[in-house]
């Protein structure tokens, strides 16, 4: 697989690998905070034990778990959710806990979101839940809220501390205005710069948010209008890492300390912007999707913005 | 004035009757007149601009595997349907003229206008 946003940079592959990130199909992305730098790996990988034994602690990262979508592009997506968690249950050591970027529900049911509660019950890891799109189809997405964040505030952000580590959920699928991407709103700005304000520059930060923070594909609208004001709330902190679904695909940036990831979904495929007449679900066959299963290592070096990026296949 | 009628299941029609009520517009779930359509596919409403005459009916079916609604873009809210799934249909009848734009709320790249005459 190729990243159509940041080219390969093998050159700087060999140099020092900080930061490895995951390319999964159906799966999902193991996140390790050590000295405030995130590292990823792919879930089951033979280098997990050594990047975990080196941590402070890890997290989950789980996606567009869409239950309730049966199409053709994977008929059974609660099947491959089922597979993901037990691969999250078998980690060892455990992770601290997952987070869920949206798209819980396909359609806002609450049998759907009964299933993905429970599934997510079973594994015993504390979960923070974002909504996405999708799961604000049934009254403003106060069902969603009152399920799966009840201690937010009311318009459903929040923050929290974990090892010294400052995490932030953001929602920026609410009041979405006519022709226009993702969108936070001037209330949501204005709490984080108040939540931020006092914060310590070298306390690292993770941003969770459904849609990308950064524009992807104004066509496709894989952005966020007011991210801007967002990040420049975040400008001034050493590290900052945001991390993103909606698009079902992985996708990086740096943009001076703050790098974007987005990730897959652990639902279905969806294109990379320009191949496909739209983002719809990408229907390909099971082997298809076996050769699209693989490994991404992304190495981050410290002080320098560019990422390099190698993808490695996982084949049959 | 806008009047919602069928969506597909029970369930989304009476959502769609709950919206209505709560408009002021009274619902109505008989298939009239069929020769308004809009159709959703590969995240667009086609045709984008389709006039009608007053009286009319409009039934939009998604065709896509990804669920759409159809939302007034225009405060205030007039056009409101439940999510549509693959094959779903909503049908307003447009009793008064005037520029109806209304736009996907999951995924509001989509915009379309209804030009009702």
């Amino acid at each position: 697989m190729t990243d159509p946003i940041e080219p390969n940079a093998p050159g700087r592959a060999s140099r020092r690998a900080i930061l490895k990130c995951a390319v999964w199909a159906g799966a999902g992305v193991l996140w390790t905070v050590s000295v405030g730098v995130p590292r990823a790996g792919v879930l089951g990988g033979t280098a997990r034990a050594a990047d975990l034994a080196s941590a402070d602690f890890s997290f989950v990262q789980i996606s567009d778990s869409h239950i309730g979508f049966n199409k053709e592009a994977n008929p059974d997506a609660v099947g491959t959710f089922k597979k993901l968690l037990a691969r999250v249950r078998a980690m060892s050591p455990p992770p601290a806990f997952m987070v869920h970027t949206g798209d819980v529900s396909h359609l806002s049911r609450d049998a759907e979101w009964d299933t993905a509660q429970q599934l997510i019950k079973e594994t015993g890891f504390e979960t923070h839940f974002i909504p996405g799109e999708h799961d604000m189809l049934a009254d403003d997405g106060k069902p969603f809220f009152a399920r799966f964040s009840p201690g937010a505030t009311p318009g459903g952000w929040s923050s929290f501390d974990r090892n010294g580590v400052h995490f932030v959920a953001l929602i920026n699928v609410a009041n979405l205005k006519p022709g226009g991407q993702g969108n936070l709103g001037a209330e949501q700005i204005a709490w984080l710069e108040n939540d931020l304000r006092d914060r310590s520059a070298s306390q690292p930060i993770v941003v969770l948010a459904h849609m990308p923070l950064w524009l992807i594909s104004a066509e496709w609208g894989w952005g966020t209008d007011d991210a801007a004001q967002a990040l420049s709330a975040l400008k001034r902190f050493g590290s900052v890492t945001v991390l993103n679904g909606h698009i079902h695909q992985v996708m990086q940036k740096i943009d001076g300390n703050v790098s974007f990831h987005t990730a897959m979904s652990t639902a279905f495929p969806q294109p990379a912007p320009g191949t496909a007449p739209s983002p719809g679900p990408m229907k390909v066959d099971a082997g298809k999707l076996r050769t699209l299963l693989g490994v991404r290592t992304v190495n981050y070096v410290l002080g320098q913005s560019a990422l390099a990026i190698v993808d490695h296949p996982l084949g049959a | 004035m806008v009047r919602f009628a069928s969506a597909r299941r029970g369930a989304l029609a009476l959502a769609a009757a709950l919206a209505v009520l709560a408009f002021g517009y009274s619902p109505f779930f008989a298939r009239a007149d069929r020769g308004n359509t809009v159709t959703i596919d590969n995240f667009t409403f086609g045709p984008n601009d389709l006039a009608v005459a007053v009286g009319a009916n409009v039934v939009w079916t998604n065709r896509d595997d990804i669920p759409h609604t159809v939302v007034s873009a225009d405060a205030p809210a007039g056009l409101k349907s439940p999510p549509l799934d693959t094959d779903d249909h909503f049908e307003v009848r447009f009793d008064k003229a005037g520029i109806y734009k209304y736009f996907c709320s999951i995924h509001p790249k989509m915009t379309g206008t209804i030009t009702v005459r």
